[in-house]
């Protein structure tokens, strides 16, 4: 390969020398708040879902402080994962490639979405967690700030999942597969339908490499006084769900990062 | 010059796309890409448009190397795609907003632009209206005042006319060649409608990713000799036989009909009348059109 144009004195013109990071973070978060809030029936979606949820669990189950860890891990993976739908439809309307050809870095292009999509979901997650007082459990005002910190981050991480899965995805139908079929069996070992004492030897197991278990795990530090034997500390709770986002920001980062040869974008 | 492609080739799995492509586009003219669908025109388009690295060979923007200095040639792009790429849920000025941002423009100064571009372009009153609600040439303008929006030096348009009524279709053209006159900007088209190509500075006519002939318009068309008639008949097979034997040509069939390249084809057709009275449903003349050029060079036709 040769450089075929080194010959051309590089322009000096009116184009653009820096390569901003924060404005475009900005303005794609910006966009998908914007988005969401002129879709009313999202808006209603996002207000009615930890209400209904709310309903169920409580008239289902007699134990409400139980479920209400995993409630609400439940209540932001989906709302976070779902979210990152938008990833298939803004390549399908062709916005993704506007992006892509801009100078924008793809880190700024990713983290902007994920924190767009991730405050989404946090809001909805703070909204269940409104409910706390008629569930039978209490919190002082810094464990709530330290519970919603750990919601934030569990939004931020799944928000990044759901991006790997949507990056490459076709359509939408094959995305809820695969969401299907990774996110009803992490959320049900994690902790939030059974504790570690009910469960089988293989199966606590499974439940120790299950990331999940260790935001539930925060969560319910969190809120319960005494938790049960073999629930993971909070200083560990804590690290595996920051590795956890970490892991997963970087991961969407490179994925986007990856230049094609043969797709459309 | 300010697009350079050099030995350009690319592949999906075994079907070749681009066979090693070289042209040059001088700055401040307008470009055309002219060739049926399927012909390399995309590929080109999505590897000068950073979207794709190219198989083998290299292509430079504003100078720079499109597969090695990506970030570089994205500064000095604007791009119009064949399918739009507006966010639909956003008003107008919201979309020039949110690609200022992307280009890192901000305040004042981004304001200042968006005004500039929606004036231009005769889009002020639509500013605030919601994409979704825009019919499809205004929104190939808001599409074409995004790409404008960082002042590149070339616009790249993937089939800007698809979709658009010949009014808007003139409109475009316009406003591409006053881009062009009055900023300088080098524009590349992608297209495989004729009087698109017609408007152009320059064109490369491609076929199954070769290059099949360069030239303006004007150069191209004079390469078929003299006029082109086209004659409609029952029977082409036989009529075809007859032709070579009586007035010595070589008809070209094209979807049924007769195409012979001819001198003073207004002479030719009174003549050809007469040979087969009752024989010939239609006859038509006319000065070669890069239709023509086309199917001279490759045997079929671009549309």
């Amino acid at each position: 390969m040769t450089a075929a144009a080194s010959s051309v004195p590089a322009p000096s013109g009116d184009a653009v020398a820096r390569a901003a990071f924060w404005l475009p973070v900005w303005t794609l978060c910006r966009r998908e708040l914007i988005r969401f809030w002129r879709e009313k029936t999202r808006v209603l979606g996002f207000v009615a879902s930890p209400l209904i949820f709310w309903v169920v669990i409580g008239s289902g189950y007699g134990d409400l402080g139980f479920f209400f860890p995993g409630a609400l891990t439940l209540t932001v993976m989906f709302s976070a994962i779902f979210s990152m739908m938008s990833v298939i439809d803004d390549r399908k309307e062709g916005f993704l490639l506007s992006m892509l050809v801009s100078p924008a870095p793809r880190g700024a292009m990713v983290l902007g979405k994920l924190i767009g999509a991730s405050v989404l979901a946090w809001g909805q997650g703070l909204i269940l967690l409104a409910f706390l007082p008629l569930t039978g459990l209490s919190a002082g005002p810094i464990e709530i700030l330290q519970l919603a910190g750990v919601l934030y981050l569990v939004s931020f991480s799944f928000s990044a999942l759901g991006f790997l899965v949507a990056w490459k995805m076709e359509s939408s139908q094959g995305f809820h597969a695969v969401i299907n079929l990774l996110m009803f069996p992490l959320w049900m070992v994690s902790g939030a339908l059974f504790g570690f004492s009910s469960a089988h030897g293989w199966m606590q197991w499974l439940m120790r490499v299950n990331p999940l278990t260790y935001s539930t795990a925060a969560i319910r530090r969190l809120l319960v006084a005494e938790v049960e034997a073999g629930t993971p500390s909070m200083t560990v709770s804590v690290a595996v769900t920051v590795a956890c986002g970490i892991l997963l920001w970087g991961a969407s980062t490179m994925a986007a990062r990856r230049r094609s040869t043969h797709s459309s974008a | 010059m300010i697009v350079t492609v050099d030995n350009l080739s690319h592949s999906y799995g075994s079907r070749r796309a681009l066979s090693e492509l070289s042209f040059d586009v001088a700055g401040g003219s307008v470009f055309g890409l002219l060739g049926p669908n399927g012909g390399g025109k995309s590929t080109l388009f999505r590897i000068l448009a950073t979207m794709m690295s190219p198989g083998g060979g290299s292509a430079a923007v504003a100078g720079y190397d499109v597969d090695r200095e990506p970030d570089m040639v994205r500064r000095h792009i604007g791009v119009v795609f064949q399918n739009q790429s507006l966010d639909k849920k956003l008003t107008v000025q919201e979309n020039l907003h949110g690609q200022g941002h992307l280009y890192g423009l901000s305040g004042a100064g981004l304001s200042g632009r968006i005004d500039d571009a929606l004036d231009r372009l005769g889009l002020n009153s639509r500013r605030a209206d919601i994409v979704d609600t825009l019919s499809g040439g205004l929104r190939r303008r808001v599409e074409i005042a995004k790409a404008l929006l960082h002042r590149p030096r070339v616009l790249l348009l993937d089939e800007p006319s698809t979709g658009l009524d010949p009014g808007a279709r003139r409109e475009l053209s316009n406003h591409i060649n006053e881009l062009r006159d009055e900023r300088g900007v080098t524009v590349l088209i992608t297209t495989h409608i004729l009087d698109e190509a017609d408007r152009c500075d320059r064109l490369l006519l491609l076929h199954e990713g070769k290059r099949v002939a360069e030239g303006t318009p004007a150069e191209l068309k004079s390469r078929v000799g003299g006029d082109v008639v086209v004659l409609e008949v029952s029977d082409a097979g036989a009529m075809q036989a007859r032709l070579r034997e009586k007035f010595s040509v070589q008809p070209q069939r094209v979807n049924g009909t007769l195409r012979i390249e001819i001198a003073n084809g207004h002479r030719f057709v009174t003549e050809v009348v007469e040979a087969f009275p009752g024989a010939i449903d239609s006859v038509a003349l006319h000065k070669p059109t890069l239709e023509d050029v086309f199917l001279d060079e490759t045997g079929v036709g671009i549309s």
